[in-house]
């Protein structure tokens, strides 16, 4: 098999992120980023229903029962079986318990004929939301810390806690990728996304710690070898397991995003979609970033130490 | 260095292993005398599902007032009354935690299976209610003569053997025969009513003095009413109204529920087809060998999941734990990788396939270690993040967490339990099974052809 470059290629590689990333930035500013009611407080009702129904006649029923601002969404299941619209408050405090029976009260008597009943219903406080957010960030710094501790011990041989911290680097990026996945597929960042990074995070550390085991191993037979030789050897030794590990996964996680298209569930989507590309990328950084990246760090700290 | 020869019979005990073990976990082992059921190994259809998957409800109460000084035990006790009511509800499967420091009740049940117009609204707030039976001077609440919450013993439905009434009757405690007596000699005559929380059931009249220490509420109007009544005054009331408005309700239809359900399995199934397919096409031989150890890795967490023996709890299920478990695999698929690419490497290197198969298992091993301890303690530090309050990882973690305050996020949790017995069982399998079963069965006459393993063909 030919040789690739992954030094040379890491600048490319970082444009291409760059680029995806400043497009997400615009999507996100035109369109918006539709962040669940978890991570902002509100009430998210959805009804399912059977016939038609207008926008407009829905929405007259609800400005009619609720003060604050709303939003209204339709689906319908590819299947067509199941048909239901959503109607969300975010940010705003939550619906209480009586507001919610009185709207679907409203609701069921507005439009008897099209059988209303309540699918799914959740309220979240806005300080309850600020809550898991936090403790969602605080879990991941500890992890990382961890991490960093655990790979800086394993592979103090060649330098191991640099090693660790470039891997978080490439970490960073696929965080960006689900997130901007979540963008571009207009896709609600919910409770799902945040197992959806953790598994990410999960994944590519696991396909970065590979590639630095083959570099310790490289470096015990050639322990004179210039560290960026030693590095793009190693990632080309693991190439083919690095793709054919990220390929199988992400068929695994695509089947998952097909069927549940076919059955039309939101809940699987805003899960598997960001995580099948999460995979993707978790792979790609780890061969182009996490290795590369730490040859720039070796690299400048040899010429400082000359 | 020249290793031990692994026998040929390792490969079928391993295979057979796994075999029992993937059926077991998958349909389990059950008996039926009659029309009981029982269980000796719980199998796939005995996991406790979240509700994001078959629906219910998640509901965290708080109590009325802030400014009371809430102590543990107070908070314990409510607990504990709550899990009563929810029995009298046939809600079993029910899953109640406390968090002392924020004065919070979590509290998730799944939809009752008969009922598909379930109230679930109703059923929340009826669990936070105070539940406080009293016995009053007059027609108003102000005089309290007797409080449920000392003063009752028992409550029992019954019919009324004069009127053929339904009524509840209750066994007054010591203390309550006392103080009963002296207000019905005290008000002979005039009136005394009987008040759940701040509904009045009945007012009646004094007729003589009670001295037995039994009491009767009369009035109902059916035999349920009456059945209703004497289970709540039995489960006993709360130290204070709870409830659930401004904070967290969560209400899912079975609907969405089964559909998630069926989708995962069907997604499932294709899926882990997919994945065995791939592993054999790309490395043959040790393709079906990683077929086989995921299946074993995948029976191994099913089996921590339900629970496997008869009388162990089964985990709850939720989306987040089927992300775990799609890591998991996803990690032992990398595991079996790892190994098959580096045997195709000592091939190349000119070994034998005993030496080939041995190197290739020990250069993969470091790789595959330090990738799945990283994710183990990724998934440790969920679980102690996200665990219910009283777990003891959470503990571990408290000086930490308790600055944010805590709150379970039972998803997250699961997440991180399905992972780490996903991770362990890929090291049982992917590591020590996949190495016995290879090196067992490339003794076997039939498979002394490198090709099988990635090598070049034997000319």
């Amino acid at each position: 098999m030919r040789k690739i470059d992954f030094n040379k290629a890491f600048l490319k590689v970082i444009i291409v992120y760059a680029v995806i990333f400043l497009a997400g930035a615009v999507v996100a500013g035109i369109f918006g980023v539709n962040l669940d009611i978890n991570f902002r407080g509100g009430t998210k009702i959805s009804y399912s229903y059977t016939g038609e129904l207008k926008d407009a006649d829905i929405k007259a029923v609800v400005d009619e029962k609720l003060e604050p601002k709303f939003e209204l969404t339709k689906s319908t299941s590819i299947a067509g079986d199941t048909k239901t619209f959503e109607i969300s408050l975010v940010g705003k405090n939550a619906l209480s318990a009586e507001d919610q029976e009185a709207l679907t009260k409203a609701l069921t008597e507005k439009f008897k004929d099209n059988k209303i009943t309540v699918y799914n219903s959740t309220s979240v406080s806005p300080t309850l939301a600020g809550t898991f957010l936090l403790k969602s960030l605080v879990a991941v710094i500890i992890t990382a810390v961890l991490v960093v501790i655990y790979v800086g011990f394993r592979f103090r041989k060649i330098g191991g806690v640099s090693a660790a911290l470039t891997a978080l680097v490439a970490l960073v990026f696929d965080v960006f990728v689900t997130f901007f996945t979540c963008v571009f597929f207009g896709l609600q960042i919910d409770s799902n996304y945040m197992a959806v990074v953790l598994t990410i995070l999960g994944y590519s550390l696991n396909d970065t710690i590979v590639i630095y085991d083959r570099v310790r191993e490289n470096r015990r037979l050639n322990p004179q070898g210039e560290i960026g030789e030693l590095v793009n050897d190693s990632i080309n030794q693991t190439f083919k397991r690095n793709v054919v590990t990220s390929v199988t996964t992400f068929l695994a996680v695509m089947t998952i995003v097909v069927v549940s298209e076919l059955f039309g569930l939101q809940s699987l989507r805003t899960f598997a979609i960001p995580m099948a590309f999460g995979i993707i990328s978790g792979g790609i950084s780890s061969l182009f970033i996490a290795g590369p990246l730490w040859v720039i760090w070796k690299r400048s700290r040899a010429k400082k130490a000359a | 260095m020249k290793s031990k020869r692994t026998g040929k019979p390792v490969f079928f005990i391993v295979f057979l292993l796994i075999l029992a073990l993937t059926y077991t976990a998958f349909f389990g082992i059950e008996n039926y005398y009659g029309d009981t059921r029982k269980v000796y190994v719980k199998g796939a259809e005995d996991i406790r599902w979240g509700i994001d998957i078959r629906g219910g409800v998640e509901a965290v109460f708080s109590p009325d007032k802030e400014d009371v000084d809430i102590t543990k035990e107070d908070m314990e006790a409510a607990k504990s009354i709550i899990e009563t009511r929810m029995v009298n509800q046939n809600i079993t499967d029910y899953e109640v935690y406390t968090d002392s420091d924020n004065h919070q009740i979590i509290v998730r049940f799944p939809w009752a299976a008969e009922e598909s117009n379930f109230d679930a609204a109703a059923a929340v707030q009826e669990l936070g209610e105070t539940a406080l039976l009293t016995f009053c001077e007059g027609e108003s609440n102000e005089t309290v003569i007797l409080s449920g919450a000392t003063d009752i013993q028992k409550a029992e439905a019954s019919l009324n053997q004069e009127t053929n009434q339904p009524i509840v009757s209750l066994k007054l405690t010591d203390a309550g025969t006392t103080k009963f007596s002296a207000a019905t000699s005290r008000l002979k005559g005039s009136v005394i009513s009987i008040w759940m929380d701040e509904t009045m059931i009945s007012a009646p009249t004094v007729n003589e003095v009670i001295t037995t220490g039994e009491a009767m509420i009369s009035g109902m109007e059916s035999a349920e009413a009456a059945k209703e009544l004497a289970d709540k005054i039995n489960a006993g009331s709360l130290p204070f109204a709870l409830t659930v408005d401004d904070s967290k309700l969560q209400v899912i239809s079975p609907t969405l529920g089964s559909d998630a359900l069926r989708v995962m399995l069907i997604a499932g199934s294709i899926a882990f087809a997919l994945v065995c397919l791939l592993m054999i096409a790309l490395y043959r031989l040790n393709g079906v060998i990683a077929a086989i150890a995921l299946l074993g890795q995948l029976a191994g967490s099913i089996a921590c999941i339900s629970g496997y023996f008869g009388g162990a709890d089964s985990f709850t299920l939720t989306i987040p734990g089927i992300a775990g478990i799609i890591l998991s695999v996803g990690v032992g698929v990398d595991c079996n990788v790892i190994a098959a690419e580096r045997i195709r490497e000592e091939f190349k290197k000119g070994k034998t396939i005993d030496g080939a198969i041995d190197s290739g298992f020990k250069n993969s091993l470091s790789a595959v270690i330090d990738g799945n301890v990283t994710i183990i303690l990724v998934s440790v530090v969920l679980m102690g993040a996200f665990g219910t309050p009283d777990s003891l990882l959470a503990k571990i973690f408290s000086p930490l967490m308790s600055l944010f305050g805590s709150q379970v996020t039972g998803a997250i949790y699961s997440f991180g339990y399905t992972l780490l017995v996903g991770t362990i069982f890929n090291l049982i399998m992917g590591v020590l099974a996949s190495k016995f079963m290879l090196k067992s069965i490339s003794q076997l006459k039939l498979f002394r052809n490198p090709a099988f393993y990635g090598g070049k063909k034997n000319a």
